[in-house]
């Protein structure tokens, strides 16, 4: 292998070669290069492409797949937050039964933040420190004010449709002082939970508790969390004419310009990044040994889309908290049985 | 039909005539044709699929059914009172009783004291009941001296179709039929009785009254089935020995054909000879042998032949008191209304029998040594199909021949006593047995059973429970066709698919296994006939230059360039210039003149034109083609499409006919109208139309290996989805539900046709196509656990449970009461969901084991009619009661959904629970895709285990790529890419059969979208965060999730319950039943020489039994005491299977005395 092509993942039209990075990640120790804490810190870069309240694109340079694997499974599965999860029906003359109602509650992101609150066990009561109470009393009515002959049921009966925002938050305890400055509630006040009629009524309580994706996706924080690798497009002879521009034209807008130069219009890769690796160049014959599509190993693209509960930003970083945390309890384990080892050893 | 033709039977056309004479003639100019625009160039009408919802709005699928009703409704029933009207006394000659009319009313309910008497299908359903009209009749009869009128007399009840024209639900709107809690998309036709929907299946049967010619046992047969009301038979023509014979049941050996002619006053060997053979010396010749015979037979005289027919004819069984005939008399009444009944016979005037006979004889010489001349019984043309209007029809002439029949018993009973106190008034008579009709009727729905003595006919299994497991299902059962042939024969012809079924019969729809190809589905696009009135259709025909053949010798019938002219098998007479004369009549049914179902075609390989107008026949609508050019043009879609014309429209002005099978193998049909050449005579509307509804769900099946399409076309009827709209108002024995239905992203024209877009059965998965876990050997699917955490798969199962507060003979009822307390006050946990009304109310939680109706009965329900009444109330309190509660029998636990309490037809009260199960797929639920691929959930993974695309897609189903190759399902893929790209773009995709969005229009999209052509991706795995070295295969592919679900069959037992008789465990899930080691298990245990093991499963844990035995004398006796030896001294015990000693006492029992030999190991 190529010194330059040994964190490079390669693209073929049919397959992915170079899939597997090396055995001990970070040394190459078949060539030499062994790792070293100093190489890793000068090569480790995160970067921060995009930040909105919910969304976040962030690169990370220069750690192996798992690293980043493990990030992006602990955002989506391990990272508590607090949900519905138990539904106590008063009442329930809709047209949704009991359980559906129920799991479509679950399903509401609620705006809490989950370190104020303790994991609640099956065999516990719920109390002020483990339990949100949420109520919903909603009874379908007609409007006496529609105009006659009015079909839009929406003007036609009050509540036809119940919305998220319709969850009152009934505060336990301390809890209404302790969350004054972040009242909680669900963090969509449009999401539809169910339509009535006239006559029909929900009276519930619903309890929130604190949960990870793991076992329920409600507890999920994350909508999505993904990564790729940095896409590359090495132009290996030179691309000119119309072909330039049928070459622009494989990949997505803004990756590959075309730079004209002396009359003659060639192809210049300007943002690999933005490139979705549709491997439509290769499907061109004109293009077969011109161009060479790879992707930088270490090079993690994460997009992560938090429902809201938790900014994305903070999601990072509590994710990462958990691989501390995960990596310590593996570290004493690892402690103990080295320990246990060498005292077999010594026997 | 409104021609004339009384005057125009007079004006014979000249044989030259052209057609524009003909429609000057008929006052047709300018109605039909407008020449002028037949020169214009003519655009394509490129919409001309949008004929297909506006037939679907008028006829189709279901519509045959309900027009078959409604003209049994409105015709036929009247015609059945017609033939019936009179009931005559025997006793009193001066009586009579005549029916003048008949009508059927709306539907109403029967209970007493209802205000408002209109009922709805769904009360029915709801509530046990008949959805059923009262039959009416005008009746006049004579009381004493004076004739009696009387309006409107009640007979019974019929059942009535829904969406028929007595259907209370016909011609409402959406905001009405939501009123009635009844499905607007809901396609009728069946019938609710007992609060159960049937439907009849539409019965495919050989056509009747028409000759086949075919090979039977080495000889060449015509045989025509003859059928009128009176009767039904068969009668033969066969050519054996070279020789022909009249064959038929009533007569016990073959007849001669000269013979039988001669008995039917045909005395002269020529015009025998000419009748069959014309003038054609080949035919004469093999005729030969046949006249020979007849001179040989010397019976010369029809006397002669009559004694000899009459000498081997049965005697049928004659009226109590007739007297005894003569043998020619039994022959000539035998010839007359038995053999060959459907043929007319006026008087004495044998002659068109005889004519029908030479014609046989003469098919019989053609197919000889020429096996093409013979029939196809499995042609489609010769079948005839048999619907829920005629089955009625049937029954009800049945019921009311024995209702008059009755009636006339008892009004002779009546007035057979002398001197009546008051004049006899009959109409008492009439009402006392209502009930015959309305019984016969309603038992022969709700059981199936159509028995019919008159026919010999005694079918079972006519009507079905309508299946409500989806919609689709429903509505494919509406479309079923089965048919008369016994499974068990082991003969291809009757199952394969015949070339004429194209575009009538659906190909892919036909369930596996032994009803394969028996059971068949109707395509999309076809109607089947009622019957049309002959006479004008015969008028019109002779009108346009048929020569009667009453007025025609058999030279001139068989003459060269003549065809005969057959109408519904009866020969009409013969024309000289056939092709003019059907085209004149194309343009008189083209026009209206003649009933738009009515089929004309030539057969020019016998020379005969065949006109039907009888009801059965399959057709479909084809646009008319004249000289090169589609007669739809754009202008007349755009008008469809504006509203401004109907279905109807286009028939009427001769753009668009129908044909009927025979008729269509006359046409020329191109498929598309760029095929369309000089010779064409038609254009088919729409080709997807060959599928079913069914069938039309799949995307792209022309991609399909088609046995695949047949597998989608079983597994869509199971797949859990939508019902109906009033699904949450139906309490179903069993209802299966999708919480989150999905429309498919890749749609057919056929689904938006049939609305399953609306009522929808599955969901868009993503999936990607990728081996994963090992779990998914064998079509196992990876399922995504978070996917199924948000809902995907969901379903819900609803069960009735009915409860009856029976009383009974004494007096005593069933009580329902609140829960029994303890003597503490507290409720025992069983029946702690119990309300004080003593039953669980909606919403309650069930566990198992828990009762939700707390019933008790009457221990004694019997005959003593005082005991419930008592004394001064004392009885009622004495009664005793037992327990019979209803329990909720399930592992899982479930919730009332509904309780209804009311009242059935006889007035008992009912109690019906609706319980509901929600179910998350589990492992081992089944799930299928629409191309025949199906699968169980073999493992559930975390969405974090899961691989993911460079966008973050995860897949909700990984599908292993092995299904893939064997299977052929190329469809499944171009879905695949189909739905991908839709989902890209944001539109839905059509995947329409012979067209649908093109896949290069579908990868040019996925290109612009940044994804690959080949719907291949680059994917991460979840677990090693490293690439996956190959791309794969995704998009979103609809899924249906299947009835068959692991909490439904699982099942495992250590020790349970069991049966009385034998101590051995008792058999099957109900019952908690152990699992079989069975015959074959015990061998292999045999050969493996596991003794122990063997003896421990066949006995030790099954019905182990400790006996004594006495060494003595064998015999089974107590523990130290034989009572046969009484005894004492030589007891051992033994241990034998309880079955064992049951086995020996039941052999003592019959005197036979088994003993035990006992030996030391």
């Amino acid at each position: 292998m190529a010194l330059e092509d040994r964190n490079r993942v390669v693209i073929l039209e049919d397959r992915v070669e170079n899939v597997s990075g090396a055995e001990f990640p970070m040394s190459f120790s078949d060539q030499g290069i062994p790792f070293t804490l100093k190489g890793f810190k000068e090569s480790f870069d995160i970067k921060i492409i995009r930040l909105t309240p919910t969304d976040i694109e962030f690169d990370l340079i220069g750690v192996d797949a798992s690293i980043a694997n493990a990030l992006r499974r602990i955002l989506i599965a391990e990272i508590p937050t607090m949900a519905i999860e138990k539904v106590y029906m008063i009442n329930n003359t809709g047209i949704i039964q009991d359980e559906v109602l129920a799991h479509r509650l679950g399903l509401i992101p609620i705006k809490a933040n989950p370190d104020e609150f303790l994991w609640k066990r099956a065999d516990e009561q719920p109390t002020d420190q483990n339990t949100i109470v949420f109520k919903l009393e909603v009874a379908c009515s007609h409007n006496r004010d529609a105009t006659p002959g009015e079909a839009d049921p929406k003007m036609k009966y009050i509540n036809s449709a119940v919305y998220s925002s319709q969850l009152v938050w009934d505060p336990r305890g301390d809890q209404e002082e302790r969350f004054a400055m972040d009242p909680i509630r669900p963090v969509h006040e449009d999401i539809l939970i169910t339509k009535l009629r006239p006559g029909h009524e929900i009276i519930c309580e619903l309890h929130c508790e604190k949960g990870i994706g793991k076992d329920h996706a409600k507890f999920s924080p994350v909508a999505t969390a993904s990564y790729r690798l940095l896409p590359e497009i090495q132009i290996l002879e030179d691309i000119i004419g119309e072909d330039a521009e049928l070459f622009r034209d494989c990949f997505p807008p803004g990756v590959v310009d075309i730079v004209e130069e002396n009359g003659v219009k060639r192809a210049k890769v300007v943002n690999p990044r933005k490139d979705t690796v549709s491997r439509e160049v290769l499907r061109h014959k004109q293009f077969e040994g011109k161009v060479r599509l790879t992707r930088v190993r270490d090079h993690f693209i994460f997009n992560v889309e938090s429902t809201g509960i938790i900014a994305p930003e903070k999601l990072i970083s509590q994710a990462l908290d958990v691989l501390i945390e995960k990596c310590d309890i593996s570290k004493t384990a690892l402690a103990q049985a080295t320990k246990g080892n060498s005292e077999e050893d010594e026997e | 039909m409104e021609v004339d033709s009384g005057y125009l039977q007079h004006q014979r056309l000249p044989n030259d005539a052209k057609l524009e004479d003909v429609e000057a003639l008929l006052g047709l100019s300018g109605t039909s044709l407008d020449k002028q625009s037949l020169t214009q160039p003519i655009p394509t009408a490129e919409d001309k699929w949008q004929l297909l919802p506006a037939f679907l709005r008028v006829k189709g699928l279901v519509k045959q059914h309900i027009d078959s009703f409604n003209y049994f409704i409105e015709v036929d029933l009247k015609k059945i009172v017609k033939a019936n009207e009179l009931v005559t006394s025997d006793i009193d000659p001066g009586f009579y009783l005549k029916y003048t009319g008949i009508r059927v009313q709306m539907p109403e309910r029967v209970d007493p004291d209802a205000a408002n008497r209109s009922i709805t299908p769904h009360e029915c359903r709801l509530r046990d009941m008949t959805y059923a009209a009262p039959i009416a009749v005008d009746i006049e009869y004579t009381r004493g001296k004076h004739r009696v009128i009387r309006k409107s007399v009640v007979i019974g009840r019929m059942p009535i179709m829904l969406r028929s024209a007595r259907c209370v639900l016909t011609g409402r709107n959406e905001a009405e039929m939501a009123e009635m809690k009844e499905c607007p998309l809901d396609p009728g036709g069946y019938f609710v009785v007992r609060g159960t929907e049937r439907v009849i299946l539409v019965q495919e049967q050989i056509t009747k009254n028409r000759i086949i010619v075919q090979v039977e046992k080495g000889t060449m047969v015509a045989s025509v089935t003859s059928t009128t009301h009176e009767r039904k038979s068969m009668t033969y023509v066969t050519f054996k020995n070279d020789r022909l014979y009249l064959k038929h049941n009533m007569i016990s050996e073959e007849v001669p054909l000269v013979v039988a002619m001669r008995a039917m006053g045909m005395t002269s060997d020529k015009e025998i000879a000419q009748l069959i053979a014309g003038v054609d010396p080949l035919y004469l010749e093999m005729l030969a042998p046949t006249l020979e015979e007849g001179a040989s037979s010397k019976l010369f005289t029809q006397r002669a032949a009559l004694d000899f027919i009459g000498a081997k004819t049965k005697a049928g069984a004659r009226r109590f008191g007739a007297p005894k005939r003569q043998p020619h008399e039994d022959a000539l009444d035998a010839l007359a209304n038995v053999v060959l009944c459907h043929v007319p016979v006026n008087g004495a005037d044998f002659r068109g029998k005889c004519v029908y006979i030479a014609m046989m004889a003469r098919r019989v010489l053609q197919a000889v040594g020429r096996k093409e001349m013979a029939d196809d019984k499995d042609y489609l043309g010769n079948k005839r199909l048999e619907l829920a209007g005629q089955l009625i029809a049937l029954l009800f002439e049945d019921l009311f021949k024995r209702f008059n029949s009755d009636l006339k018993i008892n009004i002779d009973k009546v007035l057979k006593k002398p001197n009546l106190a008051q004049a006899f008034d009959a109409y008492n008579q009439l009402m006392c047995h209502g009930d015959l009709i309305t019984q016969g009727l309603t038992r022969a729905i709700s059981t199936g059973n159509w028995s019919l003595k008159r026919f010999k006919m005694d079918r079972a299994g006519v009507t079905h429970i309508l299946s409500r497991l989806s919609y689709i299902s429903a509505l494919g059962m509406m479309t079923r066709i089965s048919s008369q042939f016994e499974k068990t024969r082991k003969v291809s012809g009757p199952r394969a698919l015949q070339p004429s079924q194209w575009g009538m019969l659906c190909p892919a729809d036909t369930p596996e296994g032994e009803l394969c190809g028996l059971v068949k589905n109707l395509a999309l696009m076809t109607h089947i006939t009622t019957d049309d009135e002959e006479e004008p259709i015969r008028r019109a025909a002779f009108a346009l230059g048929v020569e009667d053949a009453a007025l025609i010798t058999g030279a001139e019938l068989h003459a060269q360039g003549t065809h005969i002219v057959f109408m519904n098998g009866l020969i009409l007479g013969i024309i000289r210039s056939a092709q003019r004369f059907v085209r004149q009549f194309r343009v008189l049914r083209r026009s209206g003149r003649i009933p738009a179902f009515v089929s004309i075609y030539i057969d020019d390989h016998r020379r005969t034109v065949n006109i039907s107008a009888d009801g059965g026949r399959i057709c479909r609508p084809l646009i008319i083609v004249e000289k090169g050019q589609s007669r739809v043009r754009d202008e007349h879609i755009q008008k469809l499409m504006a509203g401004k014309l109907q279905f109807d429209d286009f028939l009427r002005l001769g753009l668009v006919e129908y044909l009927d099978v025979n008729e269509e193998n006359d046409c020329m049909i191109a498929i598309y109208p760029n095929e369309i050449k000089p010779y064409t005579t038609h254009l088919e509307i729409e080709p997807f139309t060959l599928l079913g509804a069914v069938a039309g769900l799949i995307p792209y099946p022309h991609h399909n290996q088609s046995p695949r399409n047949t597998y989608q076309s079983a597994m869509g009827k199971q797949a859990i989805g939508a019902i109906a709209y009033n699904q949450l108002n139906r309490i179903d024995t069993l209802l299966y539900l999708m919480v989150y239905p999905q429309q498919p992203m890749v749609k057919t024209k056929t689904i938006e046709l049939i609305n399953f877009d609306k009522l929808p059965a599955g969901q868009n998965g993503s999936v990607f196509v990728m081996s994963y876990s090992g779990y998914d050997i064998e079509d196992a699917l990876v399922i995504n656990k978070s996917s199924l955490d948000r809902g995907f798969g969901r379903c819900q199962v609803m069960r009735k449970f009915t409860a009856i507060v029976r009383k009974y003979a004494n007096n005593t009822h069933d009580r329902i009461i609140g829960p029994p307390r303890q003597v503490d006050g507290t409720i025992p946990e069983r029946f702690a969901l119990l309300d004080d009304d003593g039953m669980a109310a909606p919403g309650t939680r069930l566990e198992n084991g828990q009762v939700y109706l707390n019933k008790q009965s009457p221990v004694d329900g019997g005959n003593d009619i005082n005991a419930g009444i008592g004394v001064g109330g004392a009885g009622a309190a004495a009664v005793e009661y037992r327990p019979t509660p209803l329990t909720f029998k399930y592992p899982d636990h479930g919730y009332v959904d509904k309780v209804m309490i009311t009242t059935s037809e006889s007035d008992q009260t009912l109690i019906k629970f609706l319980l509901r199960q929600t179910r998350r797929p589990e492992l081992g639920d089944k799930f299928s895709s629409r191309h025949g691929q199906k699968g169980v959930c073999g493992i559930i993974v975390q969405q974090e285990d899961m691989p993911f695309t460079d966008r973050g897609i995860y897949p909700d189903i990984i599908m292993n790529p092995h299904g893939f190759p064997s299977r052929m399902t190329v469809g499944k893929l171009m879905e695949f890419v189909a739905s991908k790209a839709g989902a890209v773009k944001g539109e839905l995709q059509y995947g329409t059969c012979f067209g649908g969005s093109k896949m290069e229009d579908m990868c040019r999209i996925l290109v612009e979208n940044g994804f690959s052509y080949t719907g291949k991706d680059y994917v991460t795995s979840g677990i090693t965060g490293e690439p996956v070295g190959a791309y794969i295969f995704n998009g979103c592919t609809y899924y249906q999730r299947l009835k068959h679900m692991v909490a439904d069959k699982m099942h495992a037992r250590a020790r349970g319950p069991r049966a009385v008789l034998t101590r051995q465990p008792t058999e099957g899930r109900s019952r908690d039943g152990g699992l079989r080691l069975g015959e074959m298990e015990k061998d292999c245990l045999i050969g493996y020489g596991a003794s122990m093991l063997l003896l421990e499963r066949l006995m030790v844990s099954s019905d182990v039994f400790e006996v004594h035995v006495c060494e003595m004398c064998g015999y089974i006796g107590y523990k130290g005491w034989c009572q046969m030896c009484r005894s004492s001294k030589s007891m051992v015990p033994i241990k034998i299977p309880y079955a064992c000693k049951l086995l020996f006492q039941e052999l003592q029992a019959m005197n036979i005395m088994p003993r035990l030999v006992m030996e030391d190991i």
